[in-house]
């Protein structure tokens, strides 16, 4: 069992942070980042070709990280493997090591550095969890030449996650889609960022009610300022920073943004705390403010 | 329909490189439909072709340029003229023009790039519903296609990546599973969204597709 299932298990508010990895081959500044919050996190999430920037991959990434001591959660987006390469990379991780995954769609290839790649989608998130579930029963997704399920040597056996967008304007369809996730075989769930505590609050009465039982971590991006939260209000689909949090950022002087960023994001998880399970965390960089979030928000 | 649009002309003069004397072919179909080589398109053609040099040995506009027997039957009024010429322009889809190359035995250009099947919502505005996918889903959605209408084919509900109503590849692009959840809605239909879609096989995709039917002339259908 990874230690993200016992914690979660046990009931603990748990901790996840996450690293990106680079773009070329140097791994110092994503070691770096897992050394500095590896004490006040549970497990580490590893992006997966985020925003479709092609970058150093998550199942290295993760691999290195199991070397070094610190538990992954490794991201896998449906964008950029069929079917075959997706059920190979979870038998690649298992035996790397790694027993967390986190299921996603991922961003279209039109919103990264490769405009002009031919973009998958062979299985969608709710089918590679459906996958993964499969993997795990010792079978794969294809049929032998007799059309029986084929047989693995060896099964491996994961704790499957997935995500969820809390503060979509199509929140309805996102909680249904949930529930497909859940029903394929997800057992914790780590949302987009959320802002609003209030919202967040309706999606999780919301969750409840339709009986979803799985724990749920509130996903924090670390607003380094400002501007971010401008571009992520205009740019990111499903991330609302409100407006009260955007005049407290517009006051602070330049050389508070990263406390005011730790403040902040404590401040949130306090907030949501008793409506979930967990909070990850997504620092974007910002490694050394994981640990101070954690601190500040446990106190 | 198989939506379409002419190639540059530069492109399409490069391509005739070398060659003089060129015989002009189009489509009487889809090509006409999306003016790119119906009868106006081709008188259009020559004249810019012969103004670059070229001289043109005739224009064929055929009906449908993608059914063998009616191309080789049309080419039959204008052998000395395909026989004249150093090559075939085709100003059609993909599909024409490798008809007409293969039919004519005579070296085919092609002078549109082909887009999608398409819906002609006016003329000069065409929409892709459809990428025949040879399985279709429609009766699960609503008569709603994700495989087209979702940037990335989803079939068990959205992406995060909606916003008000748009696609995150274009905020010009309708999401697909926002008109999928409000037909559904509307409808009173929304436990079909509940239901589990397994991964599609991909197998009805692989190129090059070919459809026979199991016998010459299946029971009930007239020739």
């Amino acid at each position: 069992m990874s230690k993200l299932e016992q914690s979660l298990a046990a009931g603990h508010f748990t901790f996840t942070g996450e690293v990106g990895p680079p773009k070329g081959v140097d791994l110092h500044h994503v070691m770096e980042g897992a050394a500095v919050m590896k004490d006040k996190v549970v497990a580490i999430n590893v992006t997966d070709i985020q925003t479709a920037v092609m970058r150093l991959g998550s199942l290295a990434v993760s691999a290195k990280l199991v070397e070094a001591g610190v538990e992954p959660v490794f991201q896998m987006v449906c964008r950029d493997r069929n079917r075959l390469a997706l059920q190979s990379d979870l038998l690649n991780a298992y035996v790397l090591g790694i027993r967390n995954v986190l299921a996603i769609t991922g961003d279209h290839v039109v919103k990264g550095d490769h405009r002009d790649a031919k973009p998958v989608y062979d299985l969608d998130s709710v089918q590679l969890l459906k996958a993964a579930t499969i993997l795990e029963s010792g079978s794969d997704m294809g049929k032998d030449f007799k059309g029986r399920p084929n047989k693995l040597e060896g099964a491996p056996k994961f704790f499957k996650g997935c995500v969820v967008t809390p503060c979509s304007d199509m929140v309805e369809a996102q909680i249904l889609k949930l529930e497909k996730k859940v029903a394929a075989g997800a057992q914790f769930c780590q949302t987009q960022a959320v802002y609003d505590a209030a919202a967040f609050e309706k999606f999780m009465n919301e969750v409840r009610r339709r009986n979803i039982q799985i724990p749920i971590m509130v996903g924090i991006v670390v607003l380094k300022g400002l501007g971010m939260a401008k571009y992520m209000n205009e740019n990111v689909p499903g991330v609302v920073v409100p407006e009260p949090l955007m005049k407290e950022l517009s006051e602070t002087p330049k050389d508070q943004t990263k406390k005011k960023a730790v403040e902040v994001s404590a401040r949130l998880i306090k907030q949501m705390k008793p409506m979930c399970q967990g909070a990850h965390i997504m620092p974007l960089g910002w490694d050394d403010t994981v640990g101070q979030i954690v601190d500040a928000a446990s106190a | 329909m198989i939506i379409q649009k002419q190639k540059a002309f530069e492109d399409i003069l490069k391509s005739l490189e070398g060659e003089q004397k060129v015989f002009l072919a189009g489509c009487a179909d889809c090509a006409a439909a999306c003016k790119t080589g119906g009868e106006e398109e081709l008188v259009e053609m020559k004249a810019r072709l012969e103004a670059a040099g070229k001289s043109i040995t005739g224009t064929a506009v055929f009906d449908t340029a993608c059914q063998l027997g009616a191309v080789r039957q049309k080419a039959r009024e204008y052998e000395q003229a395909i026989k004249e010429a150093d090559s075939i322009l085709v100003m059609a889809c993909g599909t024409g023009a490798q008809t007409i190359g293969e039919t004519l035995e005579k070296k085919a250009h092609i002078g549109v790039d082909s887009l999608f099947v398409g819906q002609v919502n006016r003329l000069g505005k065409y929409t892709e519903r459809c990428s025949t996918c040879g399985q279709c889903v429609l009766e699960a959605f609503e008569g709603i296609c994700p495989v087209t209408r979702c940037a990335k084919g989803l079939l068990n509900g959205p992406c995060g990546g909606s916003k008000g109503g748009k696609c995150e590849i274009d905020p010009e692009k309708d999401c697909g599973w926002v008109l999928i959840y409000k037909k559904m809605e509307a409808l009173g239909k929304l436990d079909k969204m509940r239901a589990y879609q397994p991964a599609k096989d991909q197998g009805s995709r692989h190129t090059p597709r070919q459809f026979t039917w199991p016998k010459k002339t299946p029971e009930g259908i007239k020739k």
